[in-house]
């Protein structure tokens, strides 16, 4: 579960600061699919990289099941990261000169776990988004779908807990788009808790609940 | 799938790169590894040089002699106080701290004699020690060994008229002339050589000693020290360094250590320039990838350790081939600048080892700066997408 209290992020700027969160209160339990919406500069990855840990707040809290985000230091903070999320990144960013599969090993390679159990999780992973016998391929022998699939088996290889997602349809077609989100659906109906960001209306209707961002601020 | 792996793909991705990389960094090393080579196979080249010339330190009694001589015209010396060497000095130069450099000790008696009417200096030596110390005496004849074989210089043997298997009386003792020694150019062409206890008798010096030749190896311990531990174990003898051409030879040899060193200081400072300058090139250019770790949970040492790990990689590289090239170099090279006719390459294992962690100490060196910048890099800033 998250909660978020009073959440302010400001900017510096050349003329004083950019408030781009003025105070966000919200929650997302866990098993839940959450959309989080609304026009660009509203704050909405902002909002998104702050719960995911990637990104100190100026001011409020984020617990994630019981864990204060940033009470953590560096390394711990990484080590949750590694733990309990997984990222779906707009622009994929896979490794361009790591296979499909090492791509989805990613995440597990500084665990300590066996080289076959690496192996073992990643392949599974991959055939979970249907890119079985695609393991060796580089990232520039696949489609922008099956790339965004790569990108998706490897959030979801270390089983996290919270997945996050930035704009995953951004860069897809409407065809490919669907696909990808059928994918979130079917993980979500696994148990998998979903944070999404998008400014797509029709992907909204493949979350359980959507929260609206304006100017830094939750309208709805 | 270890971080290590991403380290080794990622040089594999980029092998043009990486390969001018080591390049750069491999002839700068071998530079410093040639030069080093060839002045620590010049060294050896002249300390071997040194033992074959002979005695290089001169053990005498001290006395108060004022020598009257110049450019080879000896007038006599003006002696106030004669003294010899009592035998035991011998065995307290073997107990100097560096013995170990000491490779002959040559002593000697001297006095006048006169044989079959002709006034010649006799010289009783310890014949073992003696023609160890002169390799380069060549012998007419078979070497003298028992305690009544003698050997005489060529212009003395030319004045006596005899051969080797002539028999000679000195001083009411009969030798028996085995060799006789073919011309020098030197003061031994006119001396009459003998057992060292046969000369004491002759010139009635038993359990004395006229003066001691001792033959050192420099290497790794310059002569004037060896002369010094001499002299505070031989407190009433005169200690003298023979001061040659080696020495002017040595300076030169100490002269391009000391330039290999610069240079060596010179190039480490330009490799660590090579590697910052391409490893922050690479940190930026990857900043998306090392943002990608970062997000997904790789801690700071993580991403370092990559990053490190190819600079290490790197320099390894750099360093075996650097040494094996530099090598190469200094045995092309040592034949056109050694003085010596079969110039000797010297292979050091310290040398090899020093510069290949001293290349990979460089390149981590260098590495650590942008190394520490991506693992300390936000993962939010590195993914603008964010």
């Amino acid at each position: 579960m998250i909660t978020v209290n009073n959440l302010t992020k400001t900017y510096p700027s050349g003329e004083g600061e950019v408030p781009a969160l003025r105070g966000v209160d919200l929650t997302v339990a866990t098993g839940e699919f959450v959309c989080i919406m609304g026009q660009s500069g509203s704050g909405k990855s902002t909002l998104l990289t702050i719960l995911g840990g990637m990104c100190h707040p100026t001011a409020g809290t984020v617990e994630v099941d019981g864990t204060t985000l940033y009470g953590l230091d560096d390394d711990g903070l990484a080590d949750f990261r590694a733990r309990t999320f997984g990222f779906v990144f707009q622009s994929f960013h896979l490794v361009p000169y790591l296979t499909a599969l090492e791509n989805v090993m990613l995440p597990l390679a500084p665990l300590k776990l066996a080289a076959a159990d690496k192996r073992r999780m990643a392949t599974e992973a991959l055939a979970r988004v249907g890119l079985a016998g695609k393991e060796s391929r580089l990232p520039s022998r696949l489609s922008g779908g099956e790339q965004e699939r790569v990108a998706i088996a490897r959030a979801v290889v270390n089983r996290p807990a919270i997945l996050f997602a930035d704009e995953p349809t951004g860069n897809l077609d409407s065809a490919t788009s669907e696909q990808v989100m059928n994918l979130f659906a079917e993980l979500h109906r696994a148990g998998q808790t979903i944070v999404m960001v998008t400014h797509n209306p029709d992907n909204g209707r493949y979350a359980q609940r959507t929260i609206r961002l304006k100017d830094g601020l939750v309208t709805r | 799938m270890k971080p290590h792996h991403i380290a080794l793909k990622n040089l594999s991705r980029r092998p043009a790169r990486m390969f001018f990389l080591t390049v750069a960094l491999a002839v700068g090393l071998a530079a410093v590894v040639a030069l080093v080579t060839l002045s620590n196979s010049m060294t050896a080249d002249i300390e071997h040089t040194m033992d074959q010339f002979g005695a290089n330190i001169l053990i005498t009694p001290k006395s108060n002699d004022l020598a009257l001589s110049y450019g080879g015209i000896s007038l006599g010396r003006v002696s106030f106080d004669q003294q010899e060497l009592a035998p035991s000095v011998l065995e307290r130069i073997r107990t100097i701290k560096n013995r170990q450099n000491i490779a002959v000790v040559a002593p000697k008696v001297l006095g006048a004699v006169t044989v079959q009417g002709t006034e010649l200096l006799l010289v009783g030596v310890d014949f073992a020690a003696e023609l160890r110390l002169k390799p380069w005496w060549r012998l007419t004849g078979t070497e003298p060994a028992a305690a009544d074989d003698a050997l005489l210089g060529s212009d003395a043997a030319r004045s006596l008229g005899v051969k080797p298997g002539d028999r000679l009386t000195v001083a009411g003792r009969t030798f028996k002339l085995t060799a006789v020694l073919q011309e020098t150019g030197s003061q031994d062409d006119s001396l009459l050589f003998v057992p060292l206890a046969a000369g004491q008798a002759i010139t009635n010096k038993r359990d004395r000693i006229t003066l001691i030749e001792v033959a050192a190896l420099c290497s790794g311990c310059p002569i004037s020290e060896m002369v010094a531990q001499i002299a505070g174990v031989l407190p009433d003898a005169k200690v003298s360094a023979i001061k040659q051409v080696v020495e002017g030879r040595l300076q030169t040899i100490g002269q391009l250590k000391r330039f290999s060193l610069g240079m060596g200081g010179v190039i480490t400072l330009i490799g660590l320039l090579i590697v910052f300058i391409t490893m922050m090139g690479s940190v930026n250019e990857r900043k998306v990838e090392i943002g990608i770790f970062r997000a997904i949970g790789y801690r700071t040492g993580h991403v370092m350790g990559i990053i490190l790990l190819e600079a290490g990689l790197v320099g390894l590289v750099a360093g075996l081939s650097g040494y094996g090239f530099g090598l190469g170099a200094a045995a092309v090279a040592l034949p056109f600048l050694s003085s010596s006719d079969h110039p000797h390459l010297l292979l050091q294992w310290q040398v090899g080892l020093a510069a290949i962690l001293s290349v990979i100490l460089v390149s981590l060196l260098a590495a650590w700066y942008p190394a520490r910048r991506a693992g300390k890099m936000d993962p939010a800033d590195a993914l603008r997408s964010l």
